[in-house]
């Protein structure tokens, strides 16, 4: 005998509001996913069968992604820890970027550089630096570099030296 | 009142009206990389809770250590040296000469070359991964004695836990042979630092006290998909189909292997002659069971039941009705 | 790899790091292929390979070039691809002096700035002269820029000033590639294989065998490494030795050959394509370089000749499309299109110099962005120092990393170093987008680029890199809007108009169909371009990345492609776009003999179609289309005119594969083998004990434990090797925090074998420190058979395995000590990356100190060694070559020899 709910068992693939292809975000692999979406909330994330390059297969990292979202830990506000402040405190996005543009232009006006000693055009600061990761997409890479460029700073540098 | 030894399709002995193939896996060993993606796909889908304590299992690359109520599939890690794979290998090729029903086709055999027995070329060490899951047995001691009739046989053969219907008085736990089955308990170890308050914090550990194992994703295979652990599965270790196909492939698997002079393959739960009348799910082992941590010959419990009736006949009768519950009825 | 007959999986541990890539090992496996894990220690992938063969850290060139010995001294190279598709025949100047003629170092070398200069490596001339460089190209290493040679040249490699090369295709003159190429590796035989990585003559002959029998027209060998090789003192040269090899088997542009980067991270090809590193602009154009590239002319003239083969040729088109694409209309014919808004360089400045210049106090704020150094960074005791002379950090993550909580839970602060109380840095937190809550394309390791759809909004105050530096751009600009300053031109002419959904996200297939390029002026203006070859230098095109035009040609974003693999050919091209062109083997014009026809019906790719007169086949052809393989251009023509119809390796000055660098690799034409910066043996090979150009961070908190037979060598006798596990992700930000991961590997451990653990009285399970001259960390013990003690130079080497997932930290669902701490920082020349595959260290059973003790523990040891700032950082070993600057001076640093 099956209860009413054993005869009404459904996967929550079937009922998701919509699918999404996706890529894994771990190795460089790049397999596919897709992922399950119901009430503007990720449900389910697994292997997309029709990749070429993955065949629906995903290893414990991608397995996981569905987790990587929706991580028990995962920080979703912005905090700020003030100078030998021994605890963190929170500050709105807004105030933070607006400080976190400040100190740019400031930083970037300290460490400027017109020339060096022979008179050669720099047009640089170093007072500014950045270490990105590789899980950011190349359309994101292109703003920072452009970005980072424009406003004289070179020291950006990202995983791929590490 | 099914069948309660010997072959069997298992579906129909319960009385399902309308006939759906026999559903299992086929886990090859032979090519498990160990990464443990079935582990993970199997606790994000079915939503199991974390349960390992957050030490060193003290057991290789092993720290899930065994089934349980929260663990649906589990990878075991062996490592062996040239001896024991000497002993691996000569007592699988005993299985063949005794003409044991668990191994490949005889044809199969024939064809390979006689000059094509190389064995493997690191023979000095080896380091053993297998995935374990519970085996939906033809025959199976939980379901048989389930007093609650929660846990039933599906219309494809395989044993699922009604979560609703489950009492959680643990009689299933000591009815499987494999030691699959289990209660949940609320025990888990949490996340080192405080995360209430935060967002997509974790919820409450789901189905506690309730007996929770694998249901072979019975709501993804209503909808013909494929079990999470299956689908993820990188190298095909897990293979999930038909049952009688699975049987198939993993004999020839066997046979395939042995002409290559591995003779350490050997089949685990593909004779239905065994004390649970074959699994659901199979395995190609590269050594005894016991290495893995399986039991060499399972047994029901109630595989000794038709011998008992014909001794006490009466005293089976409360047990029968007790089980019977769990047959009645089909699905469409 | 689906296609190899033998794979040979070295430098990297694939089932492992690559599981769902490795399906395709499997498959070939069931097929029939052979497959070697050639890796210190006994991993996942060797447990499914056919054959595992341990092998000493460091010492992968001696093996690989010992088979390059073995293929030439018994001809089993394949002479026909050799000749027509490599530089073997190419004919090198006379003044050419090989590290076997000068005791491990090339001709040319400049003791003080440990840079060689490379004109003495270059093809002959006719009149008995060099092929050099064209104008203004810095090939003089001593007078260079410090450091970033290397770093200048694009993916085309160097250029050279024409295509007219002098050739003997009998390959019997003494100045052949050839020839040089057999006498470099004359010395490199199976007894050396033995004496210095530890491998039995047995084990050599069978991998030997396996990939020679298994190379030729009918089969082909691949290779896969992965950072294995690249984080050496000599990683290029690794990969450098693996090519020679392919290409002397026959084995590049051809199914199931070639070599095989497994890269680690998502997008982190894509992340050196479009780049946010240093030395470089988008499409592997250099950045430019104060004193090098002052002008526009100078700049153009040292990236290509017009006059060498091949596509580099027009890196003029590329730039000006580049700047038009970052400047627009400001960028104008009069202003060399606006090249001096780019800042230049003086030298290198990669994440090791800047962290340097941190902990001078010349960095004030810094950026991470889905980055943690503070575990994942060398020498983390330095990195989380560094961080702590910073003005401002912002870190930009999904989780709170140790990068940005260091200064109240860092072994620092433990120590008692550091105080928070003290700490000035203000640390922003600024939470990310996860990948499905932004759109946009990874580029995977074959290069292909895969659109990710958004699916669902970032959660709270999450925000996607995108859109952060969106918004920080717009409120830069209007901060700066009205300033006449000269030095903000850059920022306000800059283009940076890019529309936003509800949410402030910017559009990314706008930004996507910025990189691919438009046409700006005539009928077509306003059209995507349809591939780089449309670009113009006259002003007349955009694009922000070369390689990637084509990705939205028509306006369709190809990115996005998504018919299913099921529904079409093997090469699946109509899923994502693949740079350049949407090819998915490179060079494959190789795959065909000089005529044109496929090397064997088996591993027939692409070929020549005479009835059509074109290039067909399974892939997209990666050669000028209708360019017939019996044609003879005039060498002078330049650029893709100038490529013959056997030319396939058509980004290179001269179309050939290079057996032989005349120029490029700053650390030799020919991989020579050196031993790591720390070594518990003396080289075998030469006088000289380690990459002579290597770049040195001779630093108090930067001690190098000494080598061989110096004095204090015992003290750290035992080598490390640091690596990923499947079930963690580098260090640790996306799956410490994540419980089904953190379950599956939740302690730090050591691998050590049952030989070891018997020395050093470890219990299996216990817990041991390994202490190495910059920290001290502690780790539970795994005794296994699956570490092997190796007998090198007749004495045992032990190797000790450290996963480096974990960190110290309060918030992570596990933690625990990092093993990068351990690790000291010394910086391959080419590409300045550090070599963290290994270090010599000693293991103690127990926990370590807490508290200042630590630190007590990690300098007694430095004082028992005697190690000093000096030790390991002289650049010359011994009498070879030049005269070095005195190494004598100080008995502790030089390696006495036992030869």
């Amino acid at each position: 005998m099956t209860s009413e709910r054993t005869r009404g068992t459904t996967a929550r693939t079937t009922t998701a509001d919509r699918v999404v292809q996706s890529v894994c975000p771990y190795c460089a692999v790049g397999c596919g996913q897709r992922v399950y979406v119901k009430d503007e909330k990720v449900v389910q994330i697994e292997g997309d069968p029709d990749s070429p390059i993955s065949r629906g297969r995903l290893c414990p990292k991608g397995s996981a992604s569905e987790q990587l979202v929706n991580a028990p830990g995962r920080q979703t506000e912005v905090l700020y820890r003030a100078p030998r402040a021994t605890e963190w405190q929170r500050l709105d996005l807004d105030t933070a970027v607006d400080m976190v543009t400040d100190r740019f232009l400031e930083s970037r006006r300290n460490g400027w550089q017109d020339t060096d000693d022979q008179g050669r055009l720099l047009r640089r600061t170093m007072g500014i630096a950045s270490l990105g990761g590789a899980t950011l997409d190349n359309e994101e890479n292109y703003l920072i570099k452009k970005l980072f460029t424009a406003a004289g700073a070179i020291q950006i540098e990202n995983q791929a030296r590490i | 009142m099914g069948q309660l030894a010997g072959p069997t399709d298992p579906a129909a002995d319960a009385h399902w009206e309308h006939q759906h193939p026999r559903k299992g896996f086929f886990t090859d060993t032979s090519i498990c990389i160990g990464c443990k993606a079935c582990e993970v796909a199997c606790k994000e889908w079915n939503q199991n809770p974390q349960d390992g304590d957050l030490q060193l299992l003290e057991s290789s690359y092993d720290n899930t250590g065994a089934l349980g109520a929260s663990t649906w599939r589990h990878v075991a890690f062996v490592e062996q040296d040239g001896e024991r794979i000497e002993e691996a290998r000569e007592s699988g090729r005993a299985l063949v000469s005794l003409g044991m029903p668990r191994v490949g086709p005889p044809e199969a055999r024939a064809a390979a070359e006689p000059g094509d027995s190389t064995p493997p070329d690191t023979p000095e060490f080896r380091w053993l991964m297998s995935s374990d899951v519970c085996k939906h047995c033809t025959h199976a001691g939980c379901l048989d004695v389930c007093p609650t009739g929660a846990l039933f046989r599906t219309e494809h053969g395989t044993v699922v836990v009604q979560d609703d219907i489950c009492n959680g008085c643990g009689t299933c736990v000591a009815g499987c042979p494999f030691g699959v089955i289990e209660r949940r308990t609320d025990g888990t170890a949490a996340p080192r630092t405080e995360r209430e308050g935060r967002p997509g914090s974790e919820p409450a550990v789901p189905n506690v006290g309730v007996a929770q194992k694998c249901t072979l994703c019975y709501d993804r295979m209503v909808d013909d998909q494929t079990p999470a652990c299956a689908q993820t599965c990188p190298t095909t270790s897990i293979k999930y189909g038909d049952h009688d196909d699975m049987v198939d492939q993993a004999r020839q698997r066997v046979a395939e292997m042995h002409a290559q002079g591995r003779t350490e393959a050997r089949l685990y739960g593909a004779n239905e002659l065994d004390g649970v009348g074959g699994t659901g799910s199979v395995f190609l082992l590269l050594d005894e069971p016991e290495v893995y941590g399986l039991p060499p010959d399972p047994r029901v419990p109630t595989a000794d039941l038709p011998r008992m009736y014909r001794r006490a006949g009466l005293a089976a009768a409360g047990m029968l009705a007790a089980a019977a519950v769990a047959f009645v009825g089909g699905r469409s | 790899m689906a296609n190899a007959d033998c794979i040979v999986i070295q430098g990297s541990n694939m089932a492992e790091c690559h599981p769902v890539g490795y399906q395709w090992v499997t498959e070939a496996k069931a097929r029939g292929a052979k497959v070697i894990h050639v890796d210190p220690r006994f991993t996942r992938t060797s447990a499914v390979a056919d054959k595992h063969v341990p092998i000493r850290a460091g010492s992968d060139i001696v093996l690989l070039g010992a088979l390059i010995n073995h293929v030439l001294a018994h001809n089993l190279w394949f002479e026909e691809y050799v000749v027509a598709y490599t530089n073997a025949a190419t004919l090198v100047n006379d003044d050419y002096r090989d590290a076997e003629d000068l005791d491990g170092l090339f001709s040319g070398f400049d003791p003080e700035s440990g840079q060689y200069d490379m004109s003495t490596w270059a093809y002959a001339e006719g009149d008995g002269g060099r092929v050099s460089g064209p104008e203004g190209d810095p090939e003089h290493g001593a007078e260079s820029v410090p450091e970033a040679a290397g770093q200048q040249l694009g993916s085309g490699g160097p250029p050279m000033e024409h295509a007219r090369m002098q050739r003997d295709e009998t390959l019997q003159d003494p100045r052949t590639v050839f020839q040089i190429l057999k006498r470099h590796y004359a010395r490199y035989t199976p007894e050396m294989v033995q004496e210095v990585c530890g491998i039995a003559p047995e084990d050599f002959a069978y991998l030997a065998r396996s990939i020679t029998e298994n190379s030729g027209r009918e089969r082909t060998t691949c290779f896969a490494y992965a950072v294995g090789w690249t984080q050496h003192s000599l990683g290029a040269q690794f990969i450098r030795t693996a090519s020679i090899l392919q290409l002397l088997l026959g084995n590049m542009g051809r199914p199931g050959g070639g070599i095989m980067a497994l890269r680690g991270h998502a997008s982190i090809q894509g992340s050196t394509d479009i780049p946010t590193l240093f030395n470089l602009l988008p499409g592997y154009l250099p950045m430019p370089v104060a004193g090098t590239h002052d002008t526009f002319e100078d700049y153009l003239d040292a990236i290509a000749s017009k006059k060498q083969k091949g596509y580099w040729a027009e890196a003029d088109a590329y730039t000006v499309s580049l700047l038009k694409a970052w400047w627009g209309d400001a960028a104008t014919a009069d202003n060399d299109w606006a090249y001096d808004y780019l800042p230049r360089l003086t030298g290198a400045h990669g994440t090791f110099q800047t962290l340097t210049s941190m902990l001078d106090d010349e960095v004030e704020g810094y950026f991470l962005l889905g980055q943690n150094p503070a575990v994942g960074s060398s020498n983390g005791r330095m990195q989380r120092m560094a961080m702590s002379h910073l003005k401002w950090l912002v870190v930009r993550d999904l989780n709170l990393i140790e990068s940005a909580t260091w200064w109240k839970d860092s072994p620092e602060i433990a120590s008692g170093e550091l105080r928070t109380e003290d700490i000035e840095t203000e640390v922003f937190f600024l939470p990310a987008a996860t990948h499905v809550e932004k759109a946009g394309t990874f580029t995977q390791t074959q290069r292909l680029l895969q659109w990710r759809h958004q699916a669902v909004a970032p959660p709270g105050e999450c925000q996607s890199e995108l859109q952060f530096f969106h918004e920080l751009g717009k409120r830069i600009r209007q901060r700066l809007a009205g300033s006449t300053d000269e030095r903000d031109r850059p920022l306000l002419d800059l283009t940076w108009d890019y529309p936003t959904d509800a949410h402030g996200e910017p559009d990314a297939e706008v930004v996507l169909a910025e990189i691919n390029g438009r046409h700006l002026q005539g009928p077509d203006a306003g059209r995507p371009l349809s591939s780089f070859t449309e670009m113009r230098a006259d002003g007349s095109t955009s694009g922000g990345c070369w390689i990637y035009t084509g990705v939205y040609a028509d306006g369709v974003n190809r990115a996005a492609a998504r018919k299913p693999g099921q529904e079409q050919g093997p090469a699946a091209l109509e899923w994502g776009w693949a740079w350049p062109a949407n090819r998915r083997i490179l060079y494959n014009r190789a795959s065909a003999d000089p005529q044109g026809r496929p090397w064997s019906e088996r591993k027939k790719h692409v070929w020549w179609d005479e009835e059509q007169r074109t290039w067909v086949g399974d892939d997209v052809p990666d050669f000028p289309l209708h360019l017939a393989p019996g044609t003879r251009p005039d060498p002078d023509a330049g650029g893709a005119a100038a490529l013959a119809g056997d030319d396939p390796f058509i980004m290179q000055a001269d179309g050939k594969g290079w057996l032989y660098a005349p120029k490029g690799m700053v650390d030799g034409p020919l991989p020579s083998h050196y031993e790591p910066q720390e070594s518990p043996v003396a080289n075998a090979l030469y006088t000289q004990q380690r990459n002579p150009s290597r770049v040195l961070m001779a630093r108090q908190d930067n001690l190098t434990a000494p080598s061989a037979g110096d004095p204090g060598a015992g003290v750290y006798p035992y080598v490390f090797t640091t690596y990923r596990l499947t079930e963690h992700h580098t260090a640790g930000g996306m799956s410490r925090w994540l419980p089904y991961l953190a379950e599956l590997q939740p302690e730090m451990f050591c691998e050590v074998s049952p030989e070891l653990a018997e020395e050093c009285g470890l219990e299996p399970y216990g817990w041991a420190t390994v202490v190495s001259p910059r920290a001290a960390i502690e780790v539970r013990v795994l005794v296994t058979d699956r570490m092997t003690p190796l007998v090198v130079r007749g004495r045992t080497v032990h190797q000790i395995g450290l996963p480096y997932h974990w960190g110290v930290g309060d918030d992570a669902v596990v933690s625990g000590d990092a093993a990068n701490d351990l690790l000291g920082l010394t910086l391959e020349p080419n590409v300045q990356i550090q070599d963290s595959k290994v270090g010599s260290c000693h293991i103690r059973p127990g926990r370590r100190p807490r508290g200042p003790a630590l630190l007590d523990l990690v300098a007694e040891y430095q004082a028992r060694a005697g190690v000093t700032v000096e030790t390991g950082n002289t650049r010359l070993d011994g009498p070879g070559g030049a005269p070095g600057p005195d190494p004598d001076t100080d008995p502790t640093t030089h390696p006495t020899r036992e030869n």
